[in-house]
């Protein structure tokens, strides 16, 4: 992978000691019910969560229990009911008109009309860039993220791990400091998650970006994470918020050591006790 | 190939066939009034050759076409070519009008709620009314207006167009995955840019075979617009002038004629589509 430039000036990575950094996002008392014809449904219910900057965090529960509701409202493509909720001090209305994160979907999402280099291009497009310096972060994020050379391939042409990862290449393009990721690695094979883990967390050491990361894979929780939030089935309440600290230039093989072992074995006691909440 | 050729070869055997039957009664009536004995050659040639026939065979059909394409000067009003440039021009208009008003209405569907509940149903119930029921109206009050020639068959040709363009354009629009739009609210892309970097080239898979049955309507209603217009010229004229006077080869090669226009107009919509398949890479 190339360098690539801090996209957040003076922002250390993960947890450095001392120094309370700026809040990124803070839910207070965040809920969220759906009216549905039959009954209205808990997705949220009285989330407090405090995220800083540089922090990688998870959210990590069982299907249904409002891990990617919660990162929609961050991203205000969905309303919470009652509760507050902050982004970069602001609301999360403004975060979003002032394209202050990134978003990663569940699926690659590719305009199948766009070469891959002009699906990069695409929010940079909207944002009024100059062609030249579009192009110039096209390739530049494209060899982030190892695809230097398939600018002009069309998404069809591509392996679903590529297309995922010309997916965050785009979300990256704009060098959001905030990036918002639903299972990104979901429906991927086992191998390719792996690969793409660890490229994200190298990701996350070197450009000091906030990630916040849905997923309901415990090793991959742990390994990415600075911060586990453990979260519930229905009504999707916090059961627990789990602070990693492995060392930062962990590889695949930090998920055999005790201490990774000793995590993930939180993690999974927590997420039993919310089941058998029930 | 040879599929194609052995198709061909059946249907003109058909038609033949189908020639001796259709015009057998009055060859048969012709030869009895001569004294001479007649055998069935004699039926099956003066079949096959008659000026007025039931149904002309093909080859008279063939030699009609050749005739009337290249036998007369192009600005005759008796060369095919002539005619068929005036239902093309007619056509081509009526198309291109179909495809803006098409185009506008289904963008105003998409985007303004009140429109997609106020609009939907009068155009279906517009193409619920026969054409030929409609068309002499349009040219009789356009003329009143003093609008003539072109104008009228434009609009009655646009008429029938408008539709599956509008219908495909209005599905296409809307094809656009809930996450596809999503991205684009997280870059608050504004209306104007989601509409021109998602939902237009999005509707493009839907336009284009909108575009082919559009075509082929837009020549159907010129052709149709060109009944009322007291047979001037168009291919329409020519197969009205035909029936008046039973030339029924002539109706036979306006029809053929008709065809080909059809072909070659889809196939230039078709052209435009391979087109801008190759700037997508090889998809629509």
């Amino acid at each position: 992978m190339a360098p690539v430039q801090a996209v957040l000036e003076g922002t250390a990575p993960a947890a450095r000691p001392g120094v309370q950094r700026a809040p990124v996002v803070e839910a207070r008392d965040l809920s969220l019910i759906f009216q549905t014809p039959d009954a209205p449904v808990t997705a949220l219910s009285e989330i407090n969560l405090t995220i800083r900057r540089g922090d990688f965090v998870s959210l990590i529960g069982p299907s249904g229990c409002g891990k990617t509701t919660l990162m929609r409202v961050v991203a205000d493509l969905a309303q919470p009911t009652s509760g507050t909720l902050l982004v970069n001090g602001g609301s999360a209305e403004q975060a979003r008109l002032d394209r202050a994160y990134g978003y990663v979907f569940q699926a690659p999402a590719l305009y199948p009309w766009r070469s891959i280099e002009r699906n990069i291009m695409l929010p940079l497009e909207i944002m009024g860039m100059p062609k030249g310096e579009m192009r110039e972060r096209a390739e530049r994020y494209l060899d982030l993220v190892g695809l230097k050379g398939f600018e002009k391939k069309f998404p069809w042409q591509l392996s679903g791990g590529m297309q995922q990862r010309v997916s965050i290449a785009r979300a990256l393009s704009f060098e959001p400091a905030l990036l918002l990721m639903d299972e990104p690695f979901g429906a991927l094979d086992e191998i390719t998650r792996d690969n793409l883990n660890v490229h994200l967390l190298r990701l996350w050491e070197k450009t000091g970006i906030t990630v916040i990361f849905v997923t309901h894979s415990i090793p991959e929780a742990v390994f990415l994470s600075s911060k586990i939030v453990v979260m519930s089935p229905r009504p999707g309440r916090i059961l627990e918020v789990i602070d990693s600290d492995l060392p930062t230039d962990r590889d695949l093989d930090a998920r055999e050591t005790p201490e990774f072992l000793e995590i993930a074995h939180r993690v999974r006691v927590a997420l039993r006790a919310g089941h058998s909440y029930d | 190939m040879l599929p194609v050729v052995t198709v061909l070869a059946v249907l003109l055997a058909v038609w033949y066939v189908a020639a001796i039957w259709l015009n057998a009664p009055q060859v048969t009536e012709q030869l009895n009034r001569g004294r001479a004995a007649w055998s069935v050659s004699d039926l099956v040639a003066g079949t096959w050759a008659m000026e007025r026939p039931v149904l002309p065979a093909p080859h008279q059909v063939a030699v009609e076409l050749y005739d009337s394409v290249f036998g007369r000067p192009v600005t005759s009003k008796r060369s095919l070519v002539y005619h068929a440039q005036v239902t093309l021009s007619a056509t081509v208009a009526g198309f291109a009008l179909g495809l803006a008003m098409g185009v506008l209405l289904a963008i105003g569907i998409v985007h303004v709620t009140v429109l997609d509940r106020s609009l939907m149903p009068w155009i279906i119930a517009s193409q619920t009314i026969p054409i030929l029921a409609i068309a002499p109206m349009i040219v009789v009050v356009l003329g009143n207006l003093g609008f003539t020639g072109l104008l009228p068959k434009a609009i009655i040709s646009g008429y029938l167009s408008f539709f599956p363009i509008s219908i495909g354009m209005v599905k296409g629009l809307r094809s656009p995955d809930p996450l596809q739009l999503d991205l684009m609210r997280t870059y608050s892309a504004s209306n104007a840019q989601t509409f021109a970097k998602l939902r237009w080239p999005s509707s493009m898979s839907f336009l284009f075979p909108s575009l082919k049955v559009a075509i082929a309507l837009s020549l159907v209603g010129a052709i149709v617009a060109e009944l009322p217009t007291g047979a001037q010229a168009g291919l329409g004229a020519r197969l009205l002038a035909g029936s008046y006077y039973g030339q029924t080869i002539q109706i036979w090669a306006a029809l053929f004629m008709s065809a080909f226009l059809a072909v070659a107009a889809v196939g230039a919509v078709g052209l435009a589509e391979r087109g801008l398949t190759r700037l997508r890479g090889g998809r629509l």
